[in-house]
């Protein structure tokens, strides 16, 4: 069967993991290339690395972390923030990474989630989508790391990365990121009901139940997070041991 | 030990060296047919398109290099797809080492493609699950499937059961990327090397 996917999110800046990590046993927490194996060790299904960085030296360096990663690890993982071409996408594939996620570019240039398709194949483009909830059920997309709002609706426009070969849809509530009371279950499952790609939950994870609920509520294909794990609050085997008892398929 | 790895059109090849070197192997990538030849393993990894992916194998002479080797060879995904009789994918002849078809998962309700994450592998046959208990997880990633048939190795469910692994003579490939499939797929590989 196949398995519902745990996926911690890192976010770097300048070469170092930006939120603290709370692992036990653990010499630099600021290292996303030690942090990742950390993750894939304890049970982690793939990862996400963002670049949030915005200078141009800043971004070389993470090629570089991007490069030692990928040398470290044995899970796929996913590499996102400032990809706004084709030549940025080969970049971090020739890298080592497997997968890229865009989101602002692919907004203000839908072509660009095509190119990646057309050129890398679906599995390598996932769409990221940072949308907050105004009236209920009605979502708008926001671009530059939710700062500003598009005129494009969350439904419509992940139909759209669809169509165009996006791989998988990485759904960010921003109305439930951060605040730790779990995802944006009826919003999952309208993405679930209308798309026939992966979904990937992001945003609201606080507790243990909350990953159950986007997965039996929100019909996720996967659930990603940070801080909860970053903190040490939610350890990975914990939480497949208990999503397992609640007949989760996991790995 | 010399192992090669099939240069070619496709993405992914970085993923198999890296986890060769976590092994302790550190392989050549080259398309030169006498490295190739000479090579003590031969990997034939593959993310790409099949049509495309033919048409350079052809033009570069590969495809028939590739099925006139006599050393064990590994094809991963795309590589063991190309390694079957035709694909789905572009309507393409391939290289016909397994006589079996590569089709295209039917769109259903509640079906997601491609086929993406982590599954379960079970009715293990080959040297290369030496080491590999029934059904466990390996990781998966690909949109079109080879059937069940004589050279099945290994099965794997989606929502049907699909060639997870096919075995032939010294022709071994893996739907799945045992190069991402963490422990499990370390293992798989180090049978493959010890082969």
């Amino acid at each position: 069967m196949l398995a519902k996917r745990i996926i911690p999110c890192l976010d770097v800046k300048d070469g170092t993991t930006v939120k603290g990590v709370n692992f036990v046993n653990f010499r630099d927490a600021g290292d996303p290339v030690e942090l990742g194996r950390q993750y894939s060790e304890a049970g982690a299904d793939e990862l996400v690395f963002l670049d949030i960085t915005a200078t141009y030296e800043g971004r070389k360096t993470f090629v570089d972390v991007v490069r030692r990663i990928a040398a470290g690890i044995s899970i796929p993982f996913t590499v996102g923030g400032g990809i706004n071409e084709l030549k940025d996408v080969e970049t971090m594939l020739n890298a080592g990474a497997d997968k890229v996620s865009v989101n602002s570019a692919a907004l203000k240039n839908p072509q660009l989630i095509s190119d990646i398709a057309q050129n890398f194949g679906s599995q390598v483009c996932v769409c990221a989508i940072d949308a907050k909830e105004g009236l209920p059920g009605d979502w708008t997309c926001y671009v530059a790391g939710g700062h500003i709002p598009t005129g494009r609706k969350l439904f419509e426009w992940a139909k759209e990365a669809q169509e165009r070969g996006a791989g998988e849809i990485l759904f960010t509530s921003m109305n439930h990121d951060g605040v730790k009371c779990g995802y944006a279950n009826q919003a999952l499952a309208r993405l679930h009901d209308e798309l026939s790609i992966p979904i990937i939950a992001s945003g609201g994870a606080g507790k243990i139940e909350d990953f159950r609920e986007a997965f039996a509520i929100g019909h996720a294909d996967a659930a990603l997070a940070a801080s909860v794990f970053h903190f040490g609050e939610i350890k990975i085997t914990e939480l497949k041991d208990y999503l397992r008892k609640q007949n989760i398929c996991v790995r | 030990m010399n192992i090669a790895i099939v240069k070619y059109n496709a993405g992914n090849i970085y993923s198999v060296v890296h986890a060769l070197r976590r092994l302790g192997v550190e392989p050549v990538v080259t398309d030169d047919p006498a490295v190739l030849s000479s090579a003590d393993k031969v990997i034939f990894p593959g993310v790409g398109e099949a049509s495309t992916t033919m048409a350079y194998l052809q033009a570069s002479g590969l495809d028939r290099l590739i099925t006139s080797l006599k050393q064990p060879v590994l094809g991963i995904c795309l590589g063991m797809q190309l390694m079957c009789r035709h694909s789905e994918e572009g309507d393409v002849g391939c290289l016909g080492i397994f006589p079996i078809d590569v089709k295209r998962f039917e769109p259903q309700p509640g079906l997601k493609i491609p086929h993406m994450g982590w599954n379960q592998i079970h009715a293990l046959k080959s040297p290369l699950f030496a080491a590999t208990a029934e059904n466990e997880f390996v990781y998966f990633v690909h949109s079109y499937y080879v059937p069940l048939c004589d050279n099945t190795a290994a099965v794997s469910d989606y929502p049907g059961p699909f060639s997870a692994a096919l075995h032939k003579d010294n022709f071994y490939a893996t739907q799945f990327h045992p190069e991402k499939s963490g422990g499990i797929g370390e293992a798989i590989l180090r049978q493959f090397i010890a082969l």
